[in-house]
């Protein structure tokens, strides 16, 4: 994958106290650092190790992602929904970098 | 003495469930809705001429969870390459300053059920080219863009997000046009012509015996709606000059060049073959 992009699937609505499936998925090449290149020589690890998912600021999931995780890691959770608000998404890559994503949803 | 024989008794039982499984290879029974918007058309009664009753799509005889996987276009790991088409559409590439986008605009709207009529004669070259050969002619004669090599570059990206925007639409092809006729007919042939050291034709697998195993997989009717197809096998993207290529190195044969007038009378054969199945690219596949 040519680029680093977050994606997000969230319902756009839900009741009050509803379980709500979030599905996340990011394109990233996930080296694991056990690879060697053409010449022999180790190929820097370079994974995205840690993803937190918050709701109006407050932790609802967050996991450390390891080395064995392949390419493009695909998260799948759920969470209750007691009020309208936004779920904001973080994924950190070795190399420092933080991607974002953010979804609103409403109550019904 | 006892314990062997429980061994024993155990092998036979084994034998007997995997007896039992194999006859369930074929095709399944159920619908397949991509994201609960788009009814697709996966099984149909097939054209005149065409040697079986029915076509049905490779979908239906994948295991439920790659069934799944096909059906949510957030899981499914090709739309990742879908959008790289995208990014790919709308890059400036060449000596004349131009992206696909640059004519061709929103590709939702123009594109648009492009993709269900490929292969199609081309005037100019004399032979009948494929989505990946049209890209490289505009890529070469509008953008002054190097063309792709075969699998390379955005070939793989750029055919799926093309075909993509064809998605649910019904294949078919015109034979009228040019010689595609005479394509067509060289394609039958090489369909049902007996290659390599396993003496296999297309039609031994894919006609004869599609819902059996063949080792551990069910042998579908080897239609090319849904290409290119992400194959968990290799987790890429798949096209179907690859596929092709790898079905005739599996017989023991010599394989073709990629587009080379042999795999393109076959594209153009084996593409009719299912038309009428709705457009399932990026498909997923085991």
């Amino acid at each position: 994958m040519a680029s680093v992009k977050p994606r997000v699937k969230v319902p756009k609505s839900a009741s009050a106290g509803e379980v709500i499936t979030i599905k996340t998925l990011i394109s990233h090449p996930m080296e694991s650092g056990q690879r060697k290149d053409g010449d022999g020589n180790p190929i820097p690890r370079q994974i995205i190790n840690t993803f937190t998912c918050e709701f109006n600021g407050q932790t609802v999931f967050s996991c450390d992602i390891e080395p064995a995780v392949s390419a493009n890691p695909y998260l799948e959770f759920t969470a209750k929904v007691g009020e309208a608000g936004t779920f904001k998404f973080t994924w950190v890559d070795d190399d420092g970098s933080v991607y974002t994503e953010e979804k609103e949803i409403a109550l019904n | 003495m006892k314990h062997q024989y429980l061994v024993t008794a155990a092998a036979i039982a084994m034998g007997c469930a995997l007896s039992a499984t194999a006859f369930a290879g074929g095709p399944v029974d159920e619908q397949l809705v991509i994201d609960g918007e788009i009814e697709m058309t996966t099984r149909t009664e097939s054209v005149e001429g065409h040697p079986l009753d029915e076509v049905i799509s490779g979908w239906h005889y994948r295991t439920k969870e790659t069934r799944a996987l096909e059906a949510d276009t957030f899981e499914n790991p090709a739309m990742l390459y879908v959008e790289e088409g995208q990014d790919i559409w709308n890059t400036v590439e060449g000596t004349e300053g131009k992206s696909c986008a640059t004519c061709h605009g929103d590709a939702s709207e123009s594109m648009a059920g492009i993709g269900a009529h490929y292969p199609k004669w081309d005037a100019d070259s004399g032979r009948p080219i494929n989505i990946e050969l049209q890209i490289n002619k505009c890529r070469e004669e509008n953008m002054g863009a190097e063309p792709y090599a075969f699998d390379k570059g955005g070939q793989k990206p750029l055919t799926a997000f093309i075909k993509h925007q064809s998605l649910g639409q019904p294949v078919s092809l015109d034979l009228a046009e040019g010689e595609m006729q005479s394509w067509w007919e060289k394609g039958e042939e090489l369909y049902y012509t007996r290659t390599g050291q396993l003496n296999l034709s297309c039609a031994t697998c894919h006609e004869n015996y599609n819902g059996y195993y063949i080792r551990a997989d069910h042998l579908s009717q080897g239609n090319a709606n849904g290409f290119p197809t992400y194959r968990l096998k290799q987790a890429s993207l798949v096209s179907i000059h690859n596929r092709f290529r790898g079905c005739i190195r599996d017989t023991r044969a010599e394989f073709p060049a990629a587009f080379s007038d042999e795999l393109m009378a076959l594209e153009v054969y084996v593409t009719w073959r299912g038309t009428g199945l709705s457009v399932e690219t990026p498909a997923v596949r085991q």
